[in-house]
């Protein structure tokens, strides 16, 4: 067994327990490089088929290049696709830093679909090594308080030996993140060995590419000259720069992010 | 392609609170080049801000609640590389508050480093995760002594701090790979050798993780697969579940615990996977499909026929305590075991074990964060396994309410495989009607026929009882018979001996024997230890109806002080092994229907007790009801 193989059967068998134990389901599609290899993911584990819907949370924000391949392969893979719209930035919590507080209606998004649909889960492709509070979460995490997006870090449940808690009180919702354990190297060597196509922005165009997709306004490339998977590889077994280090909310206040986390951002 | 064919290993850092794990880790990412550019700047920038010291631990620490109160609460991983391995390095929070976040991080890894404090020495925490981690199956464990700058990097202190620890871990079953003096904050022997402590010739901290062995998936082992789901997306109906040990291909018959079915695997089921796969390995979550349709679902494990699990409904285990309300005897908590779930009860609290000196001590309750011994009762027959012999199906936890408050490994010493006695070996064979029927035998013999299925410790009086009440119905005109321990086993058991598995079967035997005769209109009474619980149930099975249940109590000092055979005795001194109530358990029933406490009433009136409720109870109901006594 490779560790890429080692990999995929988590993910696999955390897909499946949900699947198993979770009542209504839905899958966060983000169109990122993380999230398409989570539909691939889903699609292995359930033979072929995804047995959910996926949700495209729609800031109105994305890159053209974006809804192109969301267009693409929500029919080649035949998904069931949700689309949630974002309220606008005004009605966001104005005590938090420009580019969270535009980064929060994703959030609100998500929230106002999530109770509109009924979905008492949904999985979401964060990962442990993206950032610090992310280090920090479960595979099958409870929230719960208005909107049923609160966070407690305070207090999250034991997660061993792979049981997970997959019964809460009512009115508790799931957010199950089946690609926690990844980094953004296997994601990358994953998608080479599954050849699983991905948004052409992650590959250098004229000294440039990024490394992870967000809204137009506040996301920003990195230098590179990586315009092939298996370069963009090479790239980020050698590189010092930080993953996220173009997405501007995370790098606002020492607190923004776990803020945004706390309130149900992914 | 670069990188393939690295290797992968996960270590938690673990210890008591304030002995500098996060420091450490922070150090070993910053010595071994792993930090993202910037990183220390930011680190140093949020210090500032707040007005402290530089503080590598912000590192991990990444919750404002952690970095304001400067403590670990939640379990982090973090990735460093060497020139063969991937790391992932799972810090661990050290107080004991957050014991369960401990639990969740150290269960994930292969090998674990306990950092202990040079000052402070062993603490309650560095002793309880020691012991934790055996627990939990973490096998490698090296150790660091951290802040050797505070002891002025004494050798002496050191080697104290070295002898008890390791012999506290030798206690525990671990002997430790390595020990190393270090200072997290100074570097001092965590990537690069200290010039601080020239007395110390071993390896650092990285280097002691990179001798740590790779954890390989158990192929070798017998096959187990618990059934996660059964699906059926389309045409195919897929038994999909992870292959926890051993190797499955197409074509091998399988076997479905506790149901006992089987089949053959007609295909190996994957989407994407070029080829048709004939086999699937340790480690892999697949599915496969069955040559014919047998009802199987999820909670099964799949192994073949020649090596299965074991199944019982009683087990013995060791277990950690995370509820917030106390484990007690007689609770019941919902039981997840791989894939299956059950209801079980605490049967008995066996000890309390203190994890500080490894001594145990009986208690009517486990508290958080305690470990214990304890004897539980499912409400079902389980497919399990010993921990040392198949550890993912050898473990479990226990939920109360919505939480998952405990985990265990399981023994099964002092209990029986009860595989055999479920297990109906004929086929094709089909329960042929009396041509005589119970009632007019009953019309016959002017009572009906039924079992007195006594149960006691050796030495409570079930013998001589027995005969007693056999004397006395035999004179009233009953048709009795006895059936002894000892005369069993010259004739039908004779196969059998004492090892708990035997006892099960000896029993089991003697309810089908007890069923046959009750049914031929005889008035059974049986003379048996039968010390479990399960197995009378199964006799109850057997019998029906006219099973009745008589408890001969009396407490294990008085039965010792009688010793009729002088067998107390002999298991005191050692000369028998599994002796019930002194080296086996004895499991006293719930709901007996009578019970005779022969230590307050003497023979004469435990046997009045006895004939007058087999009067009342086994009466020609017909015959009575025409009139007619007895």
């Amino acid at each position: 067994m490779t560790p890429l193989d080692a990999l995929e059967s988590q993910s696999i068998y955390i897909f499946r327990e949900a699947f198993n134990r979770i009542g209504k389901l839905a899958m966060l599609w983000s169109l990122g490089k993380d999230s398409n290899v989570m539909v691939w993911l889903a699609r292995k584990a359930f033979f072929g088929r995804l047995p959910f819907p996926v949700l495209h949370i729609d800031t109105g924000k994305k890159f053209k290049e974006m809804y192109d391949f969301r267009d693409q392969y929500a029919k080649e893979w035949g998904l069931d696709l949700i689309l949630g719209d974002c309220p606008p930035v005004e009605e966001m919590d104005p005590s938090l830093p420009p580019a969270a507080r535009s980064a929060a209606r994703k959030t609100a998004g998500l929230k106002r679909v999530l109770k509109a649909h009924g979905f008492e889960g949904v999985f979401a492709g964060i990962r442990r090594d993206e950032e610090g509070t992310r280090a920090k979460e479960r595979y099958f995490s409870p929230r719960s308080g208005a909107g049923a997006g609160k966070w407690d870090v305070r207090d999250q449940p034991p997660e061993f030996w792979g049981q997970f808690n997959t019964d809460f009180p009512p009115g508790t919702h799931l957010r199950i993140h089946p690609l926690l354990h990844w980094t953004e190297l296997d994601i990358w060597k994953y998608s080479d060995r599954e050849k699983i196509p991905m948004v052409p922005l992650y590959f250098a165009r004229n000294g440039k590419r990024y490394r992870s997709l967000g809204d137009q306004d506040i996301t920003s490339p990195v230098s590179s000259n990586a315009s092939t998977v298996a370069e963009v590889i090479a790239e980020l077994e050698t590189t010092k720069v930080a993953e996220r280090s173009g997405r501007a909310m995370d790098h606002e206040a020492e607190d923004a992010f776990e803020r945004l986390r706390a309130d149900g951002y992914m | 392609m670069p990188g393939t064919s690295r290797e992968g290993l996960k270590v938690a850092i673990v210890g008591h609170v304030d002995h500098g794990k996060s420091t450490l880790v922070g150090r070993l990412l910053h010595d071994t080049g792993s930090l993202p550019e910037g990183k220390v700047e930011a680190i140093r920038e949020v210090c500032r801000r707040r007005g402290v010291e530089f503080e590598w631990a912000f590192l991990m620490d990444a919750l404002q609640a952690e970095r304001d109160q400067g403590i670990t609460i939640d379990t982090s991983q973090i990735w460093i590389k060497s020139q063969s391995r991937d790391y992932v390095i799972i810090d661990a929070p050290g107080h004991k508050e957050f014991l369960k976040n401990m639990i969740t991080g150290a269960a994930a890894s292969d090998a674990a480093l306990l950092v202990i404090d040079g000052a402070e020495g062993v603490k309650e925490q560095s002793r309880r995760h020691g012991y934790l981690l055996h627990l939990l199956g973490v096998r490698q464990i090296a150790v660091a002594v951290n802040k050797m700058d505070l002891v002025g990097f004494s050798q002496a202190r050191f080697e104290e701090i070295e002898k008890e620890y390791r012999a506290y871990l030798i206690g525990v079953g671990v002997t430790p790979t390595h020990i190393v003096p270090i200072s997290g904050r100074g570097g001092d022997n965590v990537v690069t050798q200290s010039v601080n402590m020239p007395w110390y010739k071993g390896p650092t901290v990285m280097g002691a993780l990179e001798r740590f062995k790779v954890v390989t998936q158990p192929e070798g082992l017998p096959l187990r697969m618990p059934v996660q789901d059964v699906y059926k997306f389309d045409h195919r109906r897929i038994i999909a579940g992870r292959i926890d040990s051993g190797v499955l291909k197409v074509g091998d018959r399988v076997l479905f615990s506790p149901s006992n079915k089987s089949a053959r695997v007609a295909s190996i089921e994957a989407w994407l996977v070029p080829g048709t796969p004939t086999e699937v390995r340790a480690g892999i979550s697949t599915g496969f499909t069955l040559d014919e349709q047998i009802f199987v679902e999820r909670g099964e494990i799949v192994s073949h026929e020649a090596q299965p699990p074991i199944e019982s409904d009683v087990f013995r285990a060791r277990l950690f305590w995370l509820g917030k309300t106390s484990l007690t005897v007689g609770s019941r908590y919902r039981l997840k075991l791989a894939t299956a779930e059950a209801q079980v009860r605490v049967q008995a609290i066996e000890h309390v074990v203190d994890t500080g000196d490894l001594s145990t001590a009986a208690s009517d309750k486990v508290e958080r964060n305690a470990v214990a011994e304890v004897i539980l009762q499912a409400d079902r027959v389980l497919a399990l396994d010993e921990f040392t012999s198949a550890p993912l199906s050898g473990r479990f936890v226990l939920v109360d309410g919505y939480d998952i408050a405990g985990g265990g490994i399981i023994s099964m010493a002092g209990y029986a495989d009860q595989r055999q006695a479920l297990t109906v070996k004929s086929r094709n064979i089909t329960w042929t009607e009396q041509a005589v029927s119970v009632e007019a035998r009953a019309r016959r013999n002017g009572h009906r026929g039924g079992v007195i299925w006594f149960t006691g410790l050796s030495g409570s009086g079930k013998s001589t009882l027995s005969s007693a009440v056999e004397r006395r119905l035999f004179s009233l005109g009953y048709q009795v018979f006895v059936l002894d321990g000892d005369n069993m086993r010259h004739g039908l058991n004779s196969d059998l001996g004492f090892s708990p598995d035997e006892r099960a079967e000896n029993i089991r035997r003697v309810g089908e024997v007890a069923a046959l005769m009750s049914r031929a209109g005889m008035v059974v009474l049986t003379a048996f230890i039968s010390p479990y619980r399960s197995d009378r149930a199964r006799a109850r099975k057997a019998v029906g109806d006219s099973f009745h249940e008589v408890y001969v109590k009396a407490d294990l000092a008085t039965c010792e002080r009688r010793d009729p055979k002088g067998l107390y005795r002999k298991a005191r001194a050692g000369e028998i092994q599994e002796f019930t109530g002194i080296s086996a358990p004895y499991e006293p029933p719930e709901t007996a229907e009578l019970v005779v406490d022969t230590a307050a009433m003497d023979v004469e009136q435990s046997v009045d007790a006895i004939v007058s409720y087999v009067r009342e109870q086994f009466a020609d109901r017909a015959a009575q009801a025409a009139g007619g006594k007895r």
